[in-house]
């Protein structure tokens, strides 16, 4: 006879789980009695949505399931943003919350809340568990579904009785899931996949829209000798940095709001578009009927309902990147010819660099390009949201997947410091620097504690200008510069980091960013930077809201 | 703008109903009608659901409904020959004397069953296509009335052909 908690974790190593993230409480007693003397790590942060972005972030970086652990009610609800996180940028984790025994279900008790029905519309799936003989394959089928197909978080809630009862655990489970309601496609369909191949090899001015996808599926390899062997220029999403190498001669770099001008007029102009693990987001097509005007579109995806969602579509291939991609190196015969083309884009290139301001005072975009001249692409990027991590899309060469790890589609401002601690763990021997601003990283500022107490070299790099910086600029740009509620007292971070035991230095200047980048990497522990930037720097060039996307500002005109 | 019909395989579990409804009030489509009950599976129910839409819309409805993980099979009936049935219970103001009288010969004519008899009104039940139980309605709304209830349409292909069995 074994109790629910420890066919849980038992189930839970049997998937390979060797750290979780998580924060105890109430009705998980059962499951951290159990978690006490068993293998798995278990690390304890200070507030629960840290936990869920710190396996989101394991995820990231690592390529499997990372899982978190939250008690009812309250500790359910904090993660509630970082599973809505994931949700939106396809990442697997699988959140694992306590719940009120049944006997108590739905008579609102104490610290009782509907974790099932709130996290509804935010995961790919999720498990209410009445019974602990049905643990076992619930937890199998959560991490199959959380990690096969388009990935996505997947909740598993568990009463406290639950976890109590004493049941026999004698119940087999096969090795693999069969869900007859989930069955991904992962082989494009051959007829559609020589039809791209025809358009390719028509094409006059093609152009290769990669994104996360591509990282997900690990074709970055695929994509790169794809975009080699028919010498078409690639630009990522944001979700796609890092897929091809930021110094490659056929890399234009991101697109969209805050996009290249090459990249944004190479979209405009081609006139073909071939759109691989991508999903047509707002912030990438601007105003959607000018995207790609002149376009015919083949669209590579996993998930179905991708394709033809936001754009029409004239070629849908569902399936894995990877294997798709791989398919077509090999089917691809002939490519067009489109010298003419290449040389527009070196031509916009050298016209309308990605430029900023070095006058010699303290600016992001001198901070970042150091940085990344420092670390020459080893390591991990971490970002919070806004202008901090613009400015690092846009000025670190990222040159392998799953080294650029930020939330995308939800936009989660604090996630980034919470998420580099995952990121840490699921690749400890590499260095993790989380880029922040004085906003967001006061969203989740409390991690420090964490950081303390495991020593986590994470380098938490503040760009600090006082201010909400995105929504300033806004602000600034449409609102006549009326800065409402936008403006932040300054805070003397290195103290903070101090009283938690941490080292920090703060800079001022523009002579003190290599070193202070250079003490902060050399140090085995974690770090501080606070660096007091120019308070109203930009980030430029910027496509406005439902506008065009060869209608940039901030950019030289043509 | 044009009302589809489809019929929706799902396992019979806890929670599906509110993900699918969920589903469609998240993204903004309108059900005009939806039918849920067991069917020949034993661990699945079929839900079937008249929603509007143009054709891509439709397209995106079905697709989100297929990513539903308890979702079995989505099949659109629209263009396939089939039949559809509705039934409703119509609670009918009708005084002894003729506005009962013509109550019931209506109820005739339309083939609807008198399944409830009080001293001032009737309840009605008819079965049929929508435009039936609409003409129907439109007709008693002379004499009153007092409530009524509709089961939302389901529908079946003609012939031997099954949903479960055709792409």
């Amino acid at each position: 006879m074994k109790t629910g908690a420890k066919i849980l974790i038992e189930a839970l190593q049997r998937e390979g789980v060797d750290t979780i993230f998580g924060y105890p409480g109430g009705v998980v007693l059962p499951i951290y009695d159990e978690l006490y003397d068993s293998s798995i790590r278990h690390i304890l942060v200070r507030h629960e949505q840290a936990a869920a972005h710190a396996a989101d972030g394991f995820a990231r970086a690592s390529g499997r399931v990372g899982v978190c652990l939250a008690t009812s009610g309250p500790g359910a609800c904090n993660l509630v943003t970082g599973i809505a996180t994931a949700y939106m940028d396809s990442i697997p984790i699988v959140a694992v919350t306590g719940q009120v025994p049944t006997s108590l279900l739905g008579n609102d008790a104490f610290q009782e809340s509907d974790i099932t029905g709130i996290t509804l519309p935010i995961t790919k799936y999720n498990y209410l568990v009445k019974a602990a003989s049905d643990l076992r394959r619930v937890v199998h089928e959560a991490f199959y579904i959380a990690g096969t197909g388009r990935p996505g978080p997947v909740l598993i809630d568990l009463p406290k009785d639950v976890s109590t009862d004493q049941v026999q655990d004698t119940t087999s489970i096969s090795e693999t899931v069969s869900l007859r309601g989930y069955q991904p496609t992962y082989h494009g369909h051959i007829r559609q996949i020589d039809r791209a191949l025809d358009l390719i090899a028509g094409a006059e001015r093609p152009l290769i829209y990669a994104g996360g996808g591509v990282i997900h599926s690990n074709a970055s390899a695929e994509l790169v000798a794809f975009a080699e062997r028919i010498m078409v220029p690639v630009t990522t999403t944001l979700m796609g940095l890092g897929a091809i190498p930021g110094d490659h001669p056929l890399n234009l770099g991101m697109l969209g709001m805050h996009g290249t001008q090459y990249a944004n007029y190479a979209v405009t102009e081609c006139d073909l578009l071939l759109a691989i693990g991508v999903r047509f987001d707002d912030r990438v097509t601007g105003k959607v009927a000018t995207f790609a005007p002149n376009a015919k579109i083949v669209h590579i995806d996993i998930d179905p309902a991708e394709i033809g969602k936001n754009k029409k579509v004239d070629v849908p291939i569902v399936g894995d990147v990877k294997a798709v991609l791989h398919v077509m190196n090999d089917r691809l015969k002939k490519t067009g010819r489109w010298e003419p083309w290449l040389g527009r884009i070196r031509a916009w290139k050298e016209k309308y660099p990605l430029r900023y301001q070095d006058d010699g005072r303290l600016r992001p975009q001198h901070i970042i390009r150091e940085l990344s001249a420092l670390l020459k692409g080893e390591g991990i990027i971490v970002s919070e949201v806004g202008q901090n991590q613009m400015w690092t899309a846009l000025h670190y060469t990222f040159k392998k997947p799953r080294s650029w790890i930020t939330s995308g589609g939800l936009g989660t401002m604090g996630y980034g410091f919470p998420a580099a601690i995952g990121v840490h763990f699921a690749r400890p021997s590499e260095p993790v620097i989380d880029i922040a601003g004085d906003g967001s990283f006061q969203m989740n500022i409390q991690e420090l504690g964490t950081v303390a107490q495991y020593r986590i070299p994470v380098k938490a790099m503040i760009l600090n200008n006082m201010y909400l910086g995105m929504v300033r600029q806004w602000q600034e740009l449409f609102y006549d510069r009326r800065y409402s509620y936008t403006e932040l007292p300054p805070v003397d971070f290195v103290k903070i980091a101090n009283a938690y035991g941490i080292d920090g230095i703060r800079v001022d200047s523009r002579d003190d960013v290599a070193s202070a980048l250079k003490a902060a990497l050399d140090t085995d522990g974690p770090f501080v930077l606070d660096f007091r930037i120019e308070r109203e720097e930009n980030v430029f060039p910027m496509v406005p809201a439902g506008a065009a996307l060869n209608e940039m500002i901030g950019v030289r005109q043509p | 703008m044009k009302a589809h019909t489809l019929s929706v395989l799902v396992e019979n579990r806890a929670g599906v109903l509110s993900r699918v409804a969920g589903m469609f009030s998240r993204r903004g489509f309108n059900i005009e009608s939806l039918a849920v009950g067991t069917c020949e599976e034993p661990n699945m129910s079929r839900i079937t659901i008249v929603v509007l839409g143009d054709d891509a819309q439709i397209e995106q409805v079905m697709k989100q409904l297929n990513k539903l993980i308890d979702v079995i099979k989505v099949s659109d009936l629209t263009y396939r020959e089939s039949v559809e049935r509705e039934l409703a219970m119509i609670k009918v103001t009708a005084e002894p004397g003729t506005s009962r009288a013509e109550v019931m010969q209506i109820a005739d004519i339309f083939r609807a069953q008198i399944i409830d008899v009080g001293s001032k009104s009737v309840v009605l039940q008819v079965a049929g296509d929508t435009k039936k139980i609409d003409a129907l309605e439109n007709l008693l709304r002379q004499y009153g009335i007092k409530e009524l209830v509709r089961t939302g349409k389901i529908a079946i292909l003609r012939g031997a052909k099954t949903v479960k069995s055709s792409k």
